[in-house]
């Protein structure tokens, strides 16, 4: 793939909106890279040079900093990049379980996409959502506590275009370009919807409830020691 | 009976528009911003140290005192970043905090950024989250919106710039200097320290780094006052915090209580652990503290205590293992991760970190013995202390602490040939049969 020169005319603007985020233009790199990631699902020698080219940097300070960070992909994934996380807790609450029978399910092993294109895999580390262990990404969208079958039925399903959402996050999932593009920073119009309130995330909540132990004197200190606007 | 849970942070989340302004205002949002702008920087720092609060990444470090180390008058630019790259294996708290209550997050950043003359401020948040990036733009447009951030913050005088900066997947990141590095545009790796943050930081400029629920929890103290903060809590680790249970509980999640709280008492609420099964080990704030096991139910869980027992507060991140769980198994997935994630600059813990996963691998396939677990000892003991940053030495915590628990377990493997646990045991799927 490349960048064609329509495209490069395209994103121009977008990167000058990122560079202007920052005092110093290089913290712009990340959010470029995203954004060259997004354009073609991965980080090109294209999307370097182009990233190199906004930033005055040589290409190979550009590569040095592809290289180091795991979310930048140096070749196509899937429409949906699909991640187990077999980190200590996830592996034993059934992520080695659930990434051994996705890799015999799709016939593919890690980092590896299927023929169709559609879903690609790959093992992850810790994605901060231990409460609801074992834990299935895709496009960087929360899926709790799979089990290998709800792991193969949502595969299936992203194999087969169904519309679906993750249990904590948007209410659509969104493709990896799409993903991607967002954690460039412009973000889609799906930050009010979905729900996020999960059980677990609610535990602690619901019993300080039952028993009564509600914020001290949330309103009423607020109204004392705050000023009004 | 007094209140074993406190929440505060976590006191709406289970409203659908809990992540909004409207949502957060309806609960007295922003009214601690009004007063701490009427008050003088100064003055908003002391109230942050008479609060003792600290940080709640898992160093915790007084975030006042670091406040306060901000050089005054220096001509230089002030930044305040917000360290939202939470990965420590076991720590879900952030998370959950940004995608409920963001607007918390950045009231207490507005605050933060007027006590140390800050006039820009950056939220770096991890990049696999997708739907949180998504939450922080949102709450960040509102905050614009209404005044909250932008030129002259609620006619007060005071501007604030805010970007959210998504990173790119490097647990290092976490670590403060390191972050910084990222946010710069380079390979996150540590910097050498001193000069510290606050001296030479963003663009080597004075910059406070503090963890989201750090930030979050400054609205609580500006607006209901340092006192009170501090009459949570115990002598020296004042104030609540939200404690993530994990694993093989009942009924894991988010438990947001005054730090002192003792296991015990949090698992009654959460419904001990999985029916059937007993308590085995546990970390008490994330892989990179010393194991605990059911002997440690009591121990307070506060800074000192836990320290005292032998471990590390950390993030209050408690995953919880019981007797199905091969300790080895756990403890080598935790090294294969410190070994995917060491940043290479330094060399014990790039070269220590690939010894000690090689060495685990040999006993968790019963091809070790106790020579071994002398070796690996010896490494882990070389490597602490020696790396340059925190990331080496969380390599010796798990390490040292299974083998001082279970170093029978270890030469079990090499009896056996292979480890003697049934992984299948050990899942949610086997809980969920068995119900």
């Amino acid at each position: 793939m490349s960048l064609t020169q329509e495209t490069r005319a395209r994103l121009e603007p977008d990167a000058a909106r990122i560079i202007a985020r920052y005092p110093r233009s290089r913290s712009a790199l990340l959010p470029l890279l995203h954004l060259v990631q997004a354009e073609e699902g991965y980080v090109s020698a294209d999307g370097i040079e182009f990233c190199a080219e906004q930033l005055g940097l040589e290409e190979a300070e550009v590569t040095a900093v592809v290289s180091f960070y795991t979310m930048y992909k140096r070749g196509p994934v899937g429409e949906y990049h699909v991640g187990v996380c077999t980190n200590s807790l996830c592996a034993v609450m059934g992520g080695d379980a659930i990434f051994a029978d996705l890799q015999e399910h799709l016939g593919v092993g890690n980092d590896e996409t299927t023929g169709d294109g559609k879903v690609s895999l790959e093992h992850l580390e810790c994605n901060a959502a231990c409460d609801y262990a074992p834990v299935v990404m895709v496009n960087w969208e929360f899926f709790d506590n799979q089990t290998p079958q709800s792991a193969r039925d949502l595969v299936d399903g992203l194999r087969s275009g169904a519309d679906i959402a993750p249990t904590r996050g948007a209410p659509h999932l969104c493709t990896w370009k799409q993903a991607a593009r967002i954690l460039a920073g412009f973000p889609d119009s799906q930050a009010a919807g979905g729900h996020t309130e999960g059980h677990a995330t609610l535990a602690g909540l619901r019993i300080a409830k039952e028993n009564g132990w509600t914020p001290p004197d949330s309103g009423d200190a607020a109204e004392t020691s705050g000023r009004q606007q | 009976m007094t209140s074993v849970l406190t929440p505060e942070l976590t006191a709406y989340w289970d409203e659908p528009d809990s992540f909004t302004l409207d949502g957060y205002q309806r609960h007295g949002g922003y009214r601690a911003l009004a007063k701490a702008l009427a008050m003088p920087p100064n003055q908003v720092i002391q109230t942050m140290k008479d609060s003792v609060l600290r940080g709640r990444g898992g160093a915790g470090f007084p975030t006042g005192v670091k406040w306060g180390f901000i050089p005054q008058g220096d001509g230089k630019p002030h930044y305040l970043v917000v360290n939202a790259d939470e990965s420590e294996p076991g720590a879900c708290k952030d998370m959950p905090t940004m995608l409920n209550n963001p607007h918390a997050l950045i009231e207490g950043m507005v605050i933060a950024a007027y006590a140390i003359h800050a006039d820009r401020a950056f939220i770096y948040v991890r990049g696999e989250v997708l739907h949180v990036v998504r939450r922080l733009h949102h709450a960040v447009a509102e905050a614009y919106e209404a005044g909250f951030l932008g030129d002259d913050v609620l006619g007060s005088g005071f501007d604030l710039e805010v970007v959210v900066h998504a990173g790119a997947g490097a647990y290092i990141c976490g670590e403060e200097t390191a972050l910084l590095d990222s946010l710069e545009g380079y390979r996150g790796q540590p910097r050498l320290k001193p000069p510290f943050p606050a001296i030479a930081g963003l663009y080597a400029s004075p910059t406070v780094v503090n963890n989201v629920e750090s930030i979050a929890s400054v609205p609580y103290i500006l607006g209901h006052g340092a006192e009170e903060f501090a009459s949570f809590g115990t002598e020296k680790s004042k104030g609540f915090g939200i404690f993530s249970l994990s694993g093989h509980v009942t009924t894991p999640g988010q438990y947001e209580a005054p730090l002192g709280t003792t296991l015990r008492e949090l698992l009654d609420l959460a419904g001990g652990i999985r029916a059937g099964h007993q308590l085995k080990f546990w970390t008490p704030g994330g892989s990179s503290t010393p194991l605990f096991t059911e002997q440690h139910l009591d121990v307070p869980l506060d800074y000192e205590s836990v320290a005292a027992a032998g471990s590390m507060l950390g993030t209050r991140s408690i995953q919880l293992f019981d007797e199905t769980t091969c300790v080895v198994r756990v403890v080598l997935r935790w090294i294969q991760f410190y070994e995917h994630e060491s940043c290479g600059k330094c060399t014990p813990c790039r070269e220590g970190s690939f010894w000690v996963r090689q060495l685990l691998q040999q006993l968790e396939g019963g091809e070790g013995s106790q020579a071994d677990l002398d070796k690996l000892l010896d490494i882990c003991q070389n490597i602490t202390g020696r790396a340059f940053c925190a990331l080496g030495d969380s390599i010796e915590a798990p390490v040292k602490s299974s083998i001082r628990y279970f170093q029978d377990e270890y030469l079990e493997h090499q009896r056996l040939g292979g480890c003697p646990f049934d992984p299948a045991a050990s899942t949610l799927f086997a809980m969920e049969s068995a119900r």
